[in-house]
């Protein structure tokens, strides 16, 4: 798997009330949710965000609730994956399980700017600036969240355990 | 080499004699939690599998705690959902308006939670649970649609770090200045991906309301999970509220942590959390001249019966600034109960508070005390991000029962004694 995106840079500690402030969590459908994606972040994030593009933040990205809302509307504004120096914990299991694909790569996030145009994949962790040129790889996942993205999310491998038991 | 007591619990539940930090394992849970707000999302999921059973219909509970009575259509069926699939599973403990509290404080209060434990929640504070010696922790809606499902959940075995409170509390120092001055020292990333295990003689001392307070909020330092090992205070309690039989695990003297990190509490003083991240703490004396607009004192961090003995031993007899809405919001019926058997709701509503049914609501923004533009509250919460309790440009401070109070009838952030 590989994306090619544009970037929108994110400073530390960004929490999942600015994610998705909840505000709007009387809802969980995923459209519904993106309209709002970052916004108390950056106000203007839901309009200027365009398919593929990719987010790059500092430390602690998705700290504070565990509300899977965040991921949600991440992708379903049309991100393609999230890169940052460290995730917050939920976060990091809520964007595995619902597939969305999330980077650890400190040296990246200080090296990429904004508006730069980066390529990622999915699967060596190699980060490449088209912009400038520069390389970098970011930390490998798990093998066991590896396979979780590769069977398509946590819910497949629910399916498949609920049917071994049943025969 | 000895285990910490998250490594005990974890390994009894994993079938393992031993485990280490950094080992995944599967664990067998022995509760899984969702309310109002994360519960449609895990049963959307639920019903995608076409699941046909819960993996244990005693040992699911659902809590409708965040926008409850309904504040608005969207919400009211959010609710619909998470009852529908209540009634169909025939899940036992299932809470609805009038049986309803806030989730963390209705828990431990139900005896649902004991000593032992493996727990988790499509909630971030689900980590309350820790005071009671059990292994608690927040997961999203996914992870609990699977627990659900399996009754089990996979773990990444944390590293511990241990805190140790020692000296006498001061009278003015609660619980909730003890974890705020850790935040504070630590940063919101301090303990990510760790265990936060609270001890020492100042914590022996905490009562069960104050530790909850603390292990409430390991989440705001990034922890995966914070523990408080039972002793007779605990036992006591747990005995009260259930006859299901439990275990009690302790740290080994020759544990393994990645560090120990202590606090002599004699020197400590209230702590205020100024916006817009829980660790930017302040003593309050050094809170400068901060105006308010609103305070609200309740929540899963401080809606208990101690914090709203606290907070109405300093309004009695006195008013509430006039420039000031105070809310009271109690954790569960059984306090609000309570509370009116010793006076403290007449208090509250003496000095000028409105008291509310128990809700989540302000805390995170929801309904009931929204914040406008450029307003202020000083909180006995949790979080104080841009945005949480209202207007994007509005502010949370964060603080114990006895500061929030006295700060209501200040009209400004204050000491405790200025208000005497």
């Amino acid at each position: 798997m590989e994306f090619t995106g544009r970037v929108w840079k994110f400073g530390k500690d960004i929490d999942t009330d600015a994610i998705i402030p909840a505000r709007y969590m009387n809802t969980s459908v995923p459209e519904e949710l993106a309209k709002h994606c970052m916004e108390d972040a950056d106000p203007t994030f839901p309009q200027k965000v365009q398919n593929g593009d990719i987010i790059v933040a500092d430390k602690n990205f998705g700290c504070g609730s565990s509300r899977e809302h965040a991921p949600i509307c991440i992708r379903a504004a049309g991100v393609s994956c999230v890169i940052a120096k460290s995730f917050a914990r939920i976060f990091f299991r809520n964007a595995i399980n619902i597939g969305l694909p999330i980077f650890e790569c400190p040296e990246a996030v200080d090296g990429i700017r904004e508006g730069d145009v980066i390529q990622v994949n999915a699967d060596s962790g190699v980060i490449f600036n088209m912009t400038t040129g520069q390389t970098y790889t970011a930390k490998a996942l798990d093998a066991s969240m590896q396979e979780i993205i590769r069977n398509g999310g946590l819910m497949e491998y629910v399916k498949t355990r609920l049917s071994e038991a049943k025969a | 080499m000895g285990m910490t007591i998250t490594e005990k619990i974890l390994a009894a539940h994993a079938g393992k004699a031993t485990v280490e930090p950094g080992e995944l394992i599967r664990a067998k849970l022995d509760l899984v939690l969702a309310n109002d707000v994360t519960a449609p999302v895990s049963i959307k999921e639920l019903e995608k599998i076409n699941l046909e059973q819960v993996f244990d219909k005693d040992k699911v509970v659902l809590v409708q705690d965040h926008f409850v009575p309904a504040k608005d259509i969207k919400s009211a069926e959010q609710s619909k959902v998470v009852r529908d699939f209540a009634r169909k599973f025939d899940i036992t403990n299932h809470f609805d308006v009038g049986e309803m509290g806030i989730e963390h404080c209705l828990l431990p209060e139900k005896g649902l939670v004991t000593p032992g434990d493996v727990v988790i929640g499509a909630d971030s504070h689900t980590c309350t649970y820790g005071a009671l010696g059990a292994f608690a922790t927040g997961v999203g809606s996914t992870d609990l649609a699977a627990g659900i499902a399996l009754g089990e959940a996979w773990f990444k075995v944390p590293e511990s770090i241990k805190f140790e409170y020692d000296g006498k509390l001061p009278e003015d120092v609660t619980g909730k200045d003890l974890i705020l001055h850790t935040i504070g020292d630590i940063g919101v990333d301090g303990a990510l991906y760790q265990s936060m295990e609270f001890t020492g003689s100042a914590i022996d001392e905490l009562s069960m309301d104050g530790r909850m307070t603390m292990a409430n909020m390991a989440i705001e330092a990034g922890g995966k999970n914070g523990i408080i090992a039972a002793d007779q205070k605990t036992i006591a309690y747990v005995e009260e509220r259930t006859n299901k039989p439990y275990k009690v695990y302790q740290s080994d003297e020759d544990a393994k942590y990645n560090r120990v990190i202590k606090y002599d509490v004699e020197k400590l003083e209230p702590v205020v959390a100024f916006p817009h991240l829980p660790e930017n703490t302040r003593p309050v004396s050094e809170a400068g001249h901060v105006e308010l607009d609103q305070v609200v004192i309740g929540s899963c961090t401080n809606g208990r019966i101690e914090d709203l003995r606290v907070a109405a031993k300093i309004m009695q007899g006195k008013k509430v600034h006039k420039n000031v809405r105070c809310i009271i919001f109690p954790g569960t019926q059984a306090i609000v109960k309570q509370a009116m058997k010793e006076g403290l709701i007449e208090i509250f509503i003496d000095a000028g508070c409105a008291v509310s049914t128990p809700t989540c609501g302000p805390c995170l923004g929801g309904h009931m005390g929204i914040l406008a533009k450029g307003e202020r509250s000083l909180a006995t919460t949790n979080r104080n991000f841009v945005g949480r309790m209202g207007h994007p440009e509005s502010e949370v401070y964060l603080c114990g029962p006895n500061v929030a109070a006295a700060s209501a009838i200040a009209g400004r952030i204050v000491h405790p004694r200025e208000v005497e």
